[in-house]
């Protein structure tokens, strides 16, 4: 017979297993009473040559080495009819595996699609990024430094080992049908999807003759802007559209979910046809590399081919190449910080999957202690322990994996959901999946939930002292069930208080960032992008004129009280970095403090409502051919001057592309938190510079021009004011656009959203952690209380006042409180600090934490004992005594 | 023919779990036989030297079943009662002609050792 059938006809096997027994007995008693023994006799002795019938059953039935499957079978069904006899309890223990495990699945299926799978091209593990490298670049300020366009044809050129491809950010006016639009714009090379290895949703890539200047203007749209403007309408492949004055012919979709450099681009055109000066300087670093190891290659040849074309191009171009070289590294999704947020977490709910597992351990030790006389009289039968253990790890096993399943349905369910929740844009959410790890990440969960609540009760199965179990009526309750029962409600209690002392930290930390002053008035305040008609960009003095009347529009607007021109503005909506000196030998960059560059129109004090502390701020004074002035705020002052007046004196600021490098202060103003509430105080450069918009030189203006913003003070709520701005400020040609709108008090809020985020989550994770811990108190104080009703019932009997009895069971649980909260209180404080590393802007622990939060859990889980100690009160002795 | 009860209370066999097998699959060798007859068949071979307890002969015919080196089918006993009968299989042929080669090999060993000894003493 196979396996299977064994099985499957596991009856007929035992029928014919009896039928061979007493086969034997039979004939041998048979024989006995053909020799002149008496029949009762006979059968005595046949039983007795033979063995315990039993027993030679059991030895045959391990015999069969199928035995193990057999077993989990039979443990299978017994552990169903066991949790169907048991209905509530059942239902208890599997939902609060459920809620466990579905909540560390869900956790752990973002940690997968973000943090772990790879990406989404075909041979990711072929991949590389490359990147320039020269000692002067300060990659932990600038991130990893580009390539300069000469140097990316000449790699492309030389490298046998690599099939590179570069990309360019851009803006631009798509104008024509509907309103004009301002567009995410990314210049490619011809070969970017072939190197990536994906296919365009529809049309073709670019060719190779169409990545030279002069050649057709062509473009590739973006899926989602494809989608968003056009409807997904197949016939806009083909079709031409202006693009800042130049008519280009669509000739591809990009795929859907396509990202380059980390965002999806609304409209691609090819680099090689963009004439812009700076791409033919091997000082400028603009082109994002990708490259694709070719077949056979390691990624060890292609840096040692790269590093030596580096070298060779250092001796070609010595003023700009001179100590630049170019490094290869795998291509790996550029996911932020969001890491530690994902994996801090992880571990929350890792914590609170825990708690589960202790309350449902809890559960089964008081069910496996009610059924010990029914174990040791198993044991009596001659089941062994191995037996008895691997059964009530079955029965925790089928417990497990039932919470599994609906864990991971809850997963499934709520991962889009919670997906919404996350403030801001969570990466590569797109990828985000159930796949194959998760589940099996799920199964282990649930299995090791399982063998971690089920090993306490398991190991318990009696084994000696058979006989006083047996008379003992399973009423006593030994002192090792009782301290293991404790020990359960105080590693609860010890991992409530650390998500609650946890929550309470986020409280205080996010009450603390509110309350921060932010350096300027954010209330009224609208800023916005906005992207002049194309045709003045080519002009610098037209260009010039046209800001001037955009600003003069802007005011006149009814309830506009003030309006600027800004580059970038505070709560991180973009930075330039600047090194300085504050004198003539200024050292090389690399040597040099940074500060926060900020260019902007006069009114930009007024308009934020930052307070001017010393000297002026900027005004009709500051022409270009006067002497190029700044403003520092206090902390650039404080940094750099001390106690002195900086007003009058002058700042070197040598990579700022003007004719004079040398910049006269002529007034400080108070600091503005540019990073966000929460992490400006931690930020690597804070010092801030302002200079004149109206100096910049003509050299700078296009690109300038590209990137400003406006900023427009308001007499009431400023999204009321958007539409009449938009109308006004739609230019002659009506090409004018202002995107990106938002108000200040949007972005504070928002650079709080993730500490807001993480404490909505601990507060959640706490309150169940509260809830399950009350539910495994109040469950172990019933239990025990019930056990020790007999013992009440003489206690009061004897003269015991209901007050007595109370205080007996309470004293109970407080003990237990004492030793849990004590223990807690020393991970909380652990658990602080791994907050402190990962959370920007948090607050250390204090006291005062831990006197707000714990009381709650006292409170609560003194109410949970509470119940069965009155029930024990109420004890009526007559009926205890009689009990059993 | 009525064996000394106390010797079959004995539970524990003398035989190491090797021979046990080596034995039965020579008692089946001589064809189809079920598990009582086998037990007796030892005894009586044996002149009652080897007293295989009977609570541990059903395992191991179970086992070596198990094993594919003995079949069974159920058949009927000359006084018509229904019997499991074990029959050698190909295979435990060519275990029992391995196995007693083995042990022939090793008892001579063991023989010629215990000579050696017997002599080194004399």
């Amino acid at each position: 017979m196979n396996w299977w059938q064994r099985l499957l006809r596991r009856e007929e096997m035992e029928e014919k297993l009896q039928k061979e027994m007493r086969f034997h007995l039979e004939e041998h008693a048979k024989e006995l009473i053909a020799g002149g023994v008496s029949p009762a006799e006979a059968q005595r002795r046949a039983r007795m040559a033979l063995g315990g019938p039993e027993k030679v059953k059991e030895e045959c039935r391990d015999a069969r080495g199928t035995r193990w499957l057999e077993d989990l079978w039979q443990d299978l069904r017994c552990a169903l009819r066991m949790l169907r006899q048991r209905p509530g309890f059942a239902a208890v223990a599997i939902l609060t595996l459920a809620l466990g495990i579905g909540a560390t699945t869900l956790m752990f299926t973002l940690v997968n699609g973000v943090l772990l799978r790879p990406l989404p091209y075909p041979e990711p593990d072929k991949l590389v990024a490359v990147h320039g490298h020269s000692d002067g670049w300060k990659t932990e300020l600038f991130g990893e430094q580009n390539v300069a366009y000469p140097d990316f044809l000449d790699c492309q050129r030389d490298s046998r080992t690599l099939a590179l491809a570069g990309s360019l950010f851009d803006g631009g006016t798509l104008s024509g049908a509907g309103l004009p639009e301002y567009v995410d714009l990314r210049e490619i090379t011809w070969n970017l999807f072939s190197v990536l290895g994906v296919h365009l949703a529809d049309g073709r890539a670019f060719r190779p003759e169409e990545d030279h200047r002069g050649a057709a203007p062509v473009m590739i749209l973006g899926y989602s802007f494809w989608q968003r403007h056009f409807a997904g309408r197949p016939e806009v492949v083909g079709a031409s559209l202006n693009l800042d004055d130049k008519l280009y012919t669509v000739v591809g979709i990009a795929p859907s979910g396509f990202r380059l450099r980390d965002s999806e681009p609304d409209v691609m055109t090819p680099l090689g046809q963009d004439t812009a000066p700076f791409l033919e300087k091997r000082g400028a670093h603009p082109i994002g590399v990708v490259a694709r190891l070719e077949p056979g290659a390691t990624l060890a040849a292609a840096q040692a081919e790269l590093h030596l074309i580096g070298r060779h191009l250092a001796e070609q171009y010595k003023d700009t190449n001179a100590d630049r070289i170019f490094v290869a590294r795998r291509l790996r999704p550029n996911v932020g910080d969001i890491g530690a947020t994902l994996w801090l977490l992880l571990g929350a709910v890792g914590l609170v999957l825990l708690i589960a597992c202790t309350n449902v351990a809890s559960l089964l030790l008081a069910r496996a202690i009610s059924r010990e006389r029914e174990l040791a009289m198993r044991v009596a039968l001659g089941a062994g322990r191995g037996r008895l253990v691997r059964q009530c790890l079955t029965e925790s096993a089928v417990l497990g994996l039932s919470g599994g399943v609906l864990g991971v349905a809850l997963a499934a369910f709520g991962f889009r959901p919670f997906v919404a929740l996350w403030p801001g844009a969570l990466p590569r959410v797109e990828e985000v999946q159930l796949d194959w790890r998760v589940l099996l990440f799920a199964l282990i969960v649930s299995l090791l939930s399982g063998f971690l609540f089920g090993l306490a009760p398991a190991l318990r199965a009696p084994v000696h002292k058979l006989e006083q179990v047996l008379r003992g009526g399973g009423r006593g309750v030994t002192g090792s069930s009782r301290r293991l029962h404790g020990s359960f409600v105080v590693s609860e209690l010890a991992l409530a208080v650390v998500l609650l002392v946890s929550a309470g930290l986020l409280g205080r930390t996010l009450l603390h960032l509110s309350s921060l002053d932010p350096g300027m008035n954010v209330r009224n305040v609208l800023v916005t992008r906005m992207a002049l008609s194309p045709a003045t960009l080519a002009d610098p003095a037209r260009t010039r004129v046209a800001w001037k009347d955009a600003l003069e529009r802007a005011r006149r607007v009814p309830g506009v009280q003030s309006v600027a021109t800004v580059d970038t503005f505070p709560m991180r909506e973009g930075d330039n970095e600047q090194g300085y000196w504050t004198s003539a030998d200024v050292p090389p960059t690399n040597k040099l403090p940074f500060a926060l560059m900020t260019c902007v129109s006069p009114d930009y004090l007024k308009v934020m409502g930052i307070s001017l502390r010393r000297g002026r701020f900027f005004d009709d004074r500051d022409v270009p051919n006067s002497a190029p002035v700044i403003v520092i705020d206090e902390v650039l002052a404080l940094n750099s001057f001390g106690a002195e007046d900086p007003v009058g004196k002058r700042l070197w600021i040598p990579e700022m592309g003007y004719a004079s490098n040398v910049f006269e202060i002529v007034g400080v103003v108070g600091h503005v938190r540019h990073w966000g509430l929460a992490s400006d105080d931690q930020a690597k450069i804070r010092a801030q510079i302002y200079y004149p918009f109206s100096q910049l030189p003509d050299s700078l203006m296009h690109r300038w021009s590209q990137l400003m913003s406006i900023a427009v003070r308001t007499e009431l709520a400023p999204l009321g004011e958007v539409a009449s701005l938009r109308s006004e400020l739609k230019g002659a040609a009506g090409d004018q656009v202002l995107y990106e709108v938002r108000t200040m008090e949007q972005l504070v809020s928002d650079s709080l959203s993730r500490q807001r985020f993480l404490l909505f989550l601990f507060g959640i994770f706490a309150a169940l952690a509260v809830l399950l811990s009350c539910i495994g108190i109040y469950g172990v104080l019933a239990y025990l209380t019930g056990q020790r009703v007999p013992e009440i019932g003489i206690r009061i009997a004897l003269g015991a006042r209901p007050n007595n009895v109370m205080w007996l069971v309470l004293r109970q649980s407080i003990g237990l409180l004492v030793v849990g909260v004590a223990l807690g209180t020393a991970a909380a404080l652990a658990a602080g600090r791994v907050l402190l590393r990962f959370v920007e802007g948090m607050q250390p622990t204090d006291l005062s934490t831990f006197l707000v939060t714990i009381p709650v859990l006292v409170l609560a889980a003194l109410f949970a004992s509470f119940l069965p100690a009155r029930r024990a009160s109420r004890v009526d002795p007559v009926i205890a005594l009689r009990q059993d | 023919m009525q064996k000394p009860e106390v010797s079959a209370l004995n539970p524990k066999s003398d035989l190491p779990q090797g021979t046990l097998d080596l034995l039965l699959l020579k008692v089946v060798a001589l064809g189809p036989v079920h598990g009582y007859a086998i037990a007796q068949r030892l005894e009586q071979v044996s002149r009652h030297v080897v007293q295989v307890p009977q609570g541990s002969l059903y395992p191991a015919l179970h086992r070596l079943e198990n094993r594919g080196l003995l079949s069974a089918d159920w058949k009927e006993t000359e006084t018509g009662r229904e019997a499991k009968f074990y029959r050698l299989t190909a295979k435990g042929r060519a275990q029992l002609e391995t196995e007693a080669a083995s042990w022939e090999r090793l008892t001579e060993a063991i023989g010629l050792i215990l000579k050696l000894s017997q002599e080194g003493a004399e």
